[in-house]
């Protein structure tokens, strides 16, 4: 009895709140027919904010992924005295809203900000143009793949390393041959979570991009101008793709998680 | 160099130390302290007017308020998913397990939009609510229900693992020597999954806090009665008033380090307490 209760409640609960949502924007997006569709996501704007959220998503990617096997190599290989300080800096703009993750690169690199003068001088702009779409993204996904990585390379320990070592291999052959085969499903976990968060980022992106439509519109910028201009069907179709990347996202997400449980047991 | 750390075979510590502290610096630190400065360096009075006008006051409220009810809504419905997806066999569960991530992975634009489209008037749930005269879209029920959508997968993520490492044989001996199900869940369950709801639930209000795409669609952003704080910092360095975008957005800093901080001493706490009684 309770049990059905609870499960019942589970499901309804999770439906309306969540299903809901996700079937909602496939249905919104082809009431207007599959030719109007095809017309929305095959739109110019659509395509050029396709090819920046791309562009974005590829650089703060590996930005973040060098970053990340820097620091987990750091801190999971040395023991040095602000290790743990490290260690929660890197978790710093998890806690960090998306609006103000925007805002503090306008307060750097804006017309008022402080490098703002010395860039206009030289005829360089960051924000309101591509380099600070993607400077909030890198900003956004920066713990994603450090924290996959910190973790498991803490546990596997020093001691595969060290013997590599000892038979004579150079630190890059063993970091290439011992360390990076151990960590790849982790590897591979973060970097598709930080995707997704880079593909999808809003707040931030909206913050710095200036809005400034085929230039520095990405696809969540595209699905809220379409959107603003009451071009709803539009708006969804768009959305569409986004809604896809989650959903790979979550079966790539199950697939890793239990290719990691296999490694590990 | 060498009299920091341990001695050890193992080569680039130099690099990895100074690549990864002057990257965190460049992309995290600097920035961060920008929104200090600014927010700090102006007269008490401009700060305050920034942070206590009429119009900030009300987004305040409405900003934790919603936060705060969203967040109430999921301790309750989450605790009662994460025990049928730990407790429970039926079909379907591994589809709910995953559709509790979701809202991670889901750009909250798109959340932002759909939701909208559903709880508006002509919408499917909203066209349900109208004859009751509910108002569920561009009104503060619609953020509640955009940051209840933002926040369930913290509090069910959280509480799920508790539930795992939670013996069902206890509860049994509980009902057998007599208590009802109610008792059993009061007095036996309820203390050991108690720590996870209460980490689950400030981990949700503080994402809430600063939370904008999913809710700025649904709100209708109305100056006093559905502005939120982050959207009051967009406003306001739409207006070039960048010290002002940079004392709200200090404050709500602010907040949400000091949850955050409270939940990770919390864990730290229990988890010595714990250790203290092994």
């Amino acid at each position: 009895m309770t049990r059905r209760v609870l499960i019942g409640i589970s499901v309804a609960f999770v439906g309306i709140l969540i299903l809901l949502p996700l079937i909602a924007v496939f249905i919104e997006a082809f009431r207007k027919g599959i030719p109007f569709y095809l017309a929305a996501i095959s739109d110019p704007l659509a395509i050029s904010a396709l090819h920046l959220t791309l562009v974005t998503a590829g650089i703060s990617l590996a930005a973040n992924l060098i970053f990340g096997l820097a620091a987990s190599w750091l801190i999971a290989k040395f023991s040095f005295p602000g290790r743990s300080l490290l260690l929660s800096l890197i978790d710093l703009p998890f806690a960090v809203s998306p609006v103000i993750s925007g805002l503090i690169f306008i307060l750097l690199f804006g017309a008022q900000g402080w490098f703002g003068r010395a860039l206009t001088d030289r005829g360089i702009q960051i924000v309101f143009a591509t380099p600070g779409v993607i400077l909030a993204t890198v900003f956004v996904t920066f713990p994603f793949i450090a924290r996959e990585l910190i973790p498991l390379m803490q546990e596997q320990g020093t001691e595969e390393e060290e013997a590599a070592m000892l038979l004579g291999a150079s630190g890059w052959k063993t970091f290439r041959r011992v360390t990076l085969p151990n960590i790849r499903w982790a590897l591979v976990y973060g970097v598709v979570l930080a995707n997704a968060r880079a593909m999808g980022e809003f707040g931030a992106v909206s913050v710095v991009s200036g809005h400034i439509r085929g230039r520095t519109n990405t696809l969540p910028l595209h699905i809220e101008i379409l959107y603003n201009e009451y071009n709803f069907s539009a708006a969804f179709a768009v959305a569409t793709l986004l809604a896809l990347l989650a959903l790979v996202t979550l079966a790539a997400k199950a697939f890793l998680e239990w290719r990691i449980r296999v490694e590990e047991a | 160099m060498s009299k920091l750390r341990r001695h050890s075979v193992i080569p680039g510590f130099g690099l990895t130390l100074g690549y990864s502290v002057s990257y965190l610096s460049v992309i995290v630190l600097i920035p961060l302290s920008a929104v200090v400065v600014r927010g700090v360096a102006q007269p008490w009075p401009q700060f305050k007017e920034a942070v206590f006008d009429p119009r900030t006051l009300a987004a305040w409220r409405l900003t934790f308020g919603a936060a705060f009810v969203a967040s109430l809504i999921n301790v309750v419905f989450g605790l009662i998913v994460a025990w049928s997806l730990v407790r429970y066999k039926f079909p379907g569960r591994r589809l709910l397990d995953a559709l509790i991530d979701v809202p991670f992975a889901l750009p909250t634009a798109v959340s932002g939009i759909a939701l909208t489209a559903i709880y508006a008037e002509n919408g499917w749930i909203g066209r349900l609510l109208e004859p009751l005269g509910i108002k569920a879209a561009f009104s503060p029920l619609g953020i509640v229900i955009a940051l209840a959508f933002i926040g369930l997968p913290f509090i069910v993520r959280t509480v799920q693992p508790t539930i795992e490492d939670l013996d069902p044989a206890v509860e049994e001996a509980a009902t057998l020597l007599g208590a009802s199900q109610f008792t059993a869940f009061r007095r036996v369950i309820l203390p050991a999954v108690q720590p996870a709801l209460v980490a689950g639930f400030v981990t949700a209000f503080a994402r809430c806090l600063g939370e904008y795409g999913s809710v700025i669609f649904i709100s209708g952003n109305m100056p006093m009665k559905t502005e939120i704080a982050s959207l009051l910092i967009v406003t306001k360095l739409e207006q070039f008033d960048y010290a002002g975008a940079s004392a709200i957005a200090l404050l709500m800093l602010v907040s949400s380090f000091l949850l955050l901080f409270a939940v990770n001493f919390g864990q730290w706490w229990s988890t010595r307490a714990q250790r203290r009684e092994a």
